[in-house]
């Protein structure tokens, strides 16, 4: 079941920029691309745990802030050499507002790992 | 009683094969040694940096006398053995000296050949093999001697034409053939080396025979067959090396091309041996080290009496030592009639690779642009390796990427026995082992513990990615290489596009220079936006989603995302109300950790990034505002307490530091740069490892420029002495601007200076005032723009507030 929230609009983010929503499953980073596209990933490289929110984006791509790792906005997926993945979750858009569709059932045992 | 060895020739072979004898049978011999020249034992392959002012006669020693004294050898040194009486074993030099012998080692190395023309015994015509020739080309530039010709373009004479050009001279290189460096290159990649060197400023006269050196006392130009003459103040000739058997000869023991030696390094007087470039071994001289150093090591094993390691002959490859040049070559790289070329070439990229291959098996090959995979099929080639299974993407490298950004992936996937440094047969393997076990940081570190790198240096670039790969992300610097995968151009060509074209954003960039990606990548938005607001400080606006985190919210993010505030301390200054405030805020935001700098001031670690707004806020009460710990500018201007209170300090350096750092902080640089004023020549703010450092003294101040104490520790290179603050000032001004506007991003000054040479920075900011005063304008005049206290300014809440509030908090 995914439950979609309204997180803002377009413009509260800067384009080739990223800002973070706050969940109880830990943070999600919403990036704005060049052409507007809006991505969500968790806020968590695959690498070491880096904050992707921080990153450079480009392209549809960010690269993690601590070591340079470049992942795909729109799957989450590092790009080789690399090897890894960061949580992907859907993102709409609706008359200028995004909404973040966060599933509930799939990303909880996730969220008690991390606090475990 | 010990029996006596005598060494005839002080110089790396010999001296080696001592080495390795004192490791392995420190008591066997009484040993005493005899040097033509008169110093000890010195790395004669670091000559070409000496003489392009990158290091000094002190700096290359491998033995110096003290050494010698240590261990009871006993060293005649400028003393030249002229007989040898075999029949008495003893060895006697010119003025009498008579040692006699149980062992003779012959290790006379060679001698540069003089072509027999007229005029080659003019004064100021020398050859290029040891340092008095050095002192005699240095001497001559100083002398303010203008024209230098360079007989011989091979690699000898190009990194003699390339010292003299970086110490001043007008150089042309003459060659015989049309083709540079033919026994180490083809014609393809000889051509894209003269392009390169040209651009450098070099001259050739190809396919040009050298008749006469005309002259009466002194040279003064050059007569070459078809007639035409050139100006020369001073002739370099390095047209080829032979044996140096002359002694040998006289003495009886047989000789061919070189001295005869058989696979235990014996001549055929049994009591006599011989190393190095002086003997020929199955037919075959030498004239580069590796192979001497394994002559050394199965000589050594033979005097120790071990008796069983066998000498059987050496493949070779080259690097030439210009800085800047990556060029490779190894083995036969002409190919035959049952040979196939595998080439790729790049000219775009200033790349080209080609790989001879016989049945498979890897014969030669030559890189120039990109030798990052020089050592591999160096490998490959030595170990005849079947390379069937990846032949049709052998050239894209052993990583199979070429990938700027993932340079050091390239080295950690190489074999743990590849070798890495060629001089000293050091493989990966015990490098990575001495980094983990001896926990070492620096290059330094690794040359003094494994000796890898420690010699020609040319391997410094592998053993950096390595000391990276494995201590942690380290921006490398550029050549002449591609800016970024998004582009062909280089870092030069763009920023001068922008300036030519008056490009004051990045898209205007893109859009020009026609990027191959939509908005760029991580590499290429920081370097141009640095480059864009450099150049035009009052147009470009900086554009904040092109900085790396740590400048875009200016402060260093950390490995859990937390950040790190460093406040501003001017010349390491503080007081009470400064650290009152320091405490109370640690006290508030509950911050974890409290630190003193490696840069004299303190360091709030662990600030969570919602609270850094705050934090900045009580800080800027206090007075103080952003330190720049993060940025690609100004760091820190340490200083020491100088005359204020020291009981020998001879200036104000605590107060010189901190007009220096009003002076400039805010300012961005290609990368960081940071300064130091000592008080004296004690400098205990140790100044001369810094970007720019100051040390005073009685009559003045010392500019010292290009020190660097991080990843490749280097001393500074001394600029020049003035008389005043005010001069010190705005020599630093200008010094500044001129890496703005000229050094590449992510380069520092010592790899800059390293570049362009101390002679081509003296000439703009110490020969020429007009040309100093109008940079350190241009650096006054972009600081106005830079000025503003990026803390307050966000503590106002009117500058990019987004980057510090969540967008939404949900559930
Ligand atoms: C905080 C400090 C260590 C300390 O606790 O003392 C430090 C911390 C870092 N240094 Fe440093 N360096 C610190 C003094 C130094 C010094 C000593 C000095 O300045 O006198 C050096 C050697 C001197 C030099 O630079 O020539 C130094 C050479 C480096 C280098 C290697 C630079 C090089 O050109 O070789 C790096 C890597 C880089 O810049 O790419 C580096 C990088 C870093 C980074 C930024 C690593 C990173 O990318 O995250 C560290 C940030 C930690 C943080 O968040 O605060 N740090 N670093 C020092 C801050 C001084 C300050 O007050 O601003
Ligand atoms: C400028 C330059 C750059 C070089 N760059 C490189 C490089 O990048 N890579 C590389 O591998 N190689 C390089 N080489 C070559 C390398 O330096 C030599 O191969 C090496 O030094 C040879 O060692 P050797 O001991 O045989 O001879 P040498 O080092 O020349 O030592 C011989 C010594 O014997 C002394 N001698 C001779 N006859 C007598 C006598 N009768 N009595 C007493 N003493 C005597 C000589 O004065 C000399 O000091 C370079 C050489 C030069 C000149
Ligand atoms: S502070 Fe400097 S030396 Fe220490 S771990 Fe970080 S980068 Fe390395
Ligand atoms: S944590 Fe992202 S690259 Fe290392």
């Amino acid at each position: 079941m995914v439950d979609w929230h309204e997180i803002g609009a377009l413009d509260d983010i800067p384009r080739l920029g990223s800002r973070v929503v706050q969940t109880p499953h830990g943070d999600v980073a919403i990036f704005r691309a060049a052409d507007d596209q809006v991505f969500a990933l968790r806020d968590r490289c695959p690498h070491k745990g880096g904050p992707l929110s921080q990153g450079i984006v480009h392209g549809y791509r960010v690269t993690c802030p601590l070591h340079n790792w470049v992942l795909e906005l729109a799957s989450g997926e590092a790009v080789a050499p690399d090897e890894g993945c960061a949580t992907h979750y859907p993102v709409r858009q609706e008359n200028g507002r995004i909404w973040l569709g966060l599933n509930n059932v799939v990303s909880l045992p996730t969220a008690a790992r991390e606090t475990a | 009683m010990k029996e006596k060895l005598v060494l005839i020739g002080n110089g790396m072979a010999g001296m080696r094969t001592l080495e390795e004898l004192l490791t392995i049978a420190p008591d066997k011999y009484d040993i005493t040694v005899f040097g033509a020249e008169p110093y000890g034992n010195y790395n004669r392959i670091l000559l070409s940096p000496v003489l392009a002012g990158e290091k000094t006669v002190d700096q290359i020693m491998i033995n110096d006398l003290d050494w010698y004294a240590e261990r009871d050898i006993t060293l005649h040194a400028g003393k030249e053995v002229v007989t040898i009486n075999r029949a008495r074993r003893q060895a006697i030099t010119a003025d009498g000296t008579t040692v006699s012998y149980d062992r003779l080692l012959l290790a006379t190395g060679s001698q540069p050949f003089m072509i027999p023309i007229p005029g080659n015994d003019l004064s100021g015509v020398i050859t290029f093999r040891d340092i008095q020739d050095v002192h005699a080309m240095l001497e001559a530039a100083r002398a303010g001697k203008k024209h230098a010709v360079v007989i011989g373009g091979g690699l000898l004479g190009l990194e003699a034409a390339n010292g003299l050009m970086k110490q001043g001279m007008e150089v042309t290189v003459v060659h015989l053939l049309d083709v540079l460096m033919e026994r180490q290159l083809d014609i393809e990649a000889a051509a894209m080396l003269r392009a390169s060197l040209e651009e450098r400023g070099l001259r050739f006269l190809m396919g040009a025979q050298t008749v006469a050196i005309l002259g009466e006392e002194r040279v003064r130009g050059v007569r070459f067959k078809d007639g035409l003459e050139i100006p020369a103040d001073l002739v370099v000739m390095a047209v080829g090396i032979r044996p140096n058997i002359d002694l040998a000869k006289r003495s009886g023991i047989h000789c061919e091309r070189g001295i005869v030696v058989n696979d235990t390094m014996q001549t055929y007087d049994p009591r006599v041996y011989a190393v190095g470039e002086c003997v020929q071994h199955r037919g075959q001289t030498y004239g580069l080290v590796a192979p001497l150093w394994e002559q050394a090591r199965v000589c050594a094993n033979h005097l120790a009496s071990y008796g069983i390691s066998r000498y059987r002959g050496s493949v070779t490859s080259t690097k030439l030592k210009v800085t800047g040049i990556d060029l490779f070559s190894a083995g036969n790289f002409s190919g035959g009639p049952d040979c196939d070329e595998i080439v790729l070439r790049d000219q775009a990229r200033g790349v080209y690779k080609k790989l001879v291959v016989r049945d498979n098996r890897v014969q030669g090959a030559v890189l120039y642009g990109d030798t990052i995979d020089g050592n591999w099929y160096f490998q490959l080639l030595r170990e005849n390796t079947d390379v069937s299974g990846f032949r049709d993407s052998i050239l894209f490298g052993q990583a199979h990427l070429g990938d700027a950004g993932h340079g050091g992936n390239n080295v950690l996937a190489m074999a743990d026995e590849a070798e890495i440094c060629g001089c000293n047969g050091v493989c990966k393997g015990a490098i990575v082992k001495a980094i983990t076990t001896q926990k070492l940081f620096t290059l330094e570190e690794v040359r003094a513990h494994t000796k890898a790198s420690a010699s020609c240096g040319s391997c410094t670039g592998l053993v950096e990615q390595l000391l990276t790969a494995m201590l942690g992300d380290y921006s490398k610097t550029s050549k002449e290489k591609p800016l970024c995968p998004c582009t062909e151009y280089s870092h030069d060509h763009v920023r001068k596009t922008i300036r030519e074209q008056h490009l004051t954003s990045l898209r205007a960039v893109f859009d020009f220079l026609e990027w191959k990606t939509p908005d760029g990548c991580h590499s290429c938005r920081p370097a141009i936006n640095f480059y864009l607001i450099a150049t035009w400080p009052s147009e470009a606006r900086d554009d904040s989603q092109s900085r790396f985190i740590n400048e875009r919210v200016h402060a260093n993010i950390q490995k859990d995302g937390t950040y790190s505030v460093v406040p501003r301390m001017w010349g390491g200054l503080t007081n009470p109300k400064e650290l009152r405030a320091i405490a109370d805020v640690a006290d508030k935001f509950q911050i974890p950790t409290v630190k003193v700098t490696g840069g004299q001031r303190i360091d709030l670690l662990g600030v969570k990034k919602e609270d850094l707004p705050k934090v900045w806020a009580d800080l800027n009460a206090a007075g103080m505002v952003s330190g720049h710990a993060y940025g690609k500018s100004l760091r820190t201007v340490k200083t020491c307490v100088g005359s204020d209170w020291c009981r020998f300090g001879t200036q104000d350096s605590t107060g010189l530091g901190v007009k220096l750092e009003k002076m400039t902080w805010g300012s961005w640089t290609p990368h960081k740069f940071k300064m130091a004023v000592s008080g004296c020549p004690r400098n205990c703010a140790e100044a001369t490892i810094k970007d720019f450092g100051v040390v005073c003294v009685d009559s003045g101040y010392e500019l010292h420029v290009g020190g660097n104490g991080g990843i490749k520790l280097r001393g500074t290179e001394l600029l020049c002495k003035v008389a005043t603050e005010e001069e010190a000032m705005e020599y630093a001004g200008a010094f500044m601007q001129l890496y703005r506007e000229e050094g590449r991003y992510l380069e520092r000054t010592a790899p800059w200076l390293e570049r362009v040479g101390l002679a081509y920075v003296k000439r703009h900011i110490v020969e020429d005032g007009e040309g100093r005063r109008s940079l350190h304008q241009r650096f006054l005049a972009s600081q106005q723009y830079a000025q503003v206290d990026p803390w307050a300014e966000r503590v106002s809440g009117r500058v990019d507030a987004h980057e510090f509030q969540p967008l939404r908090q949900v559930g």
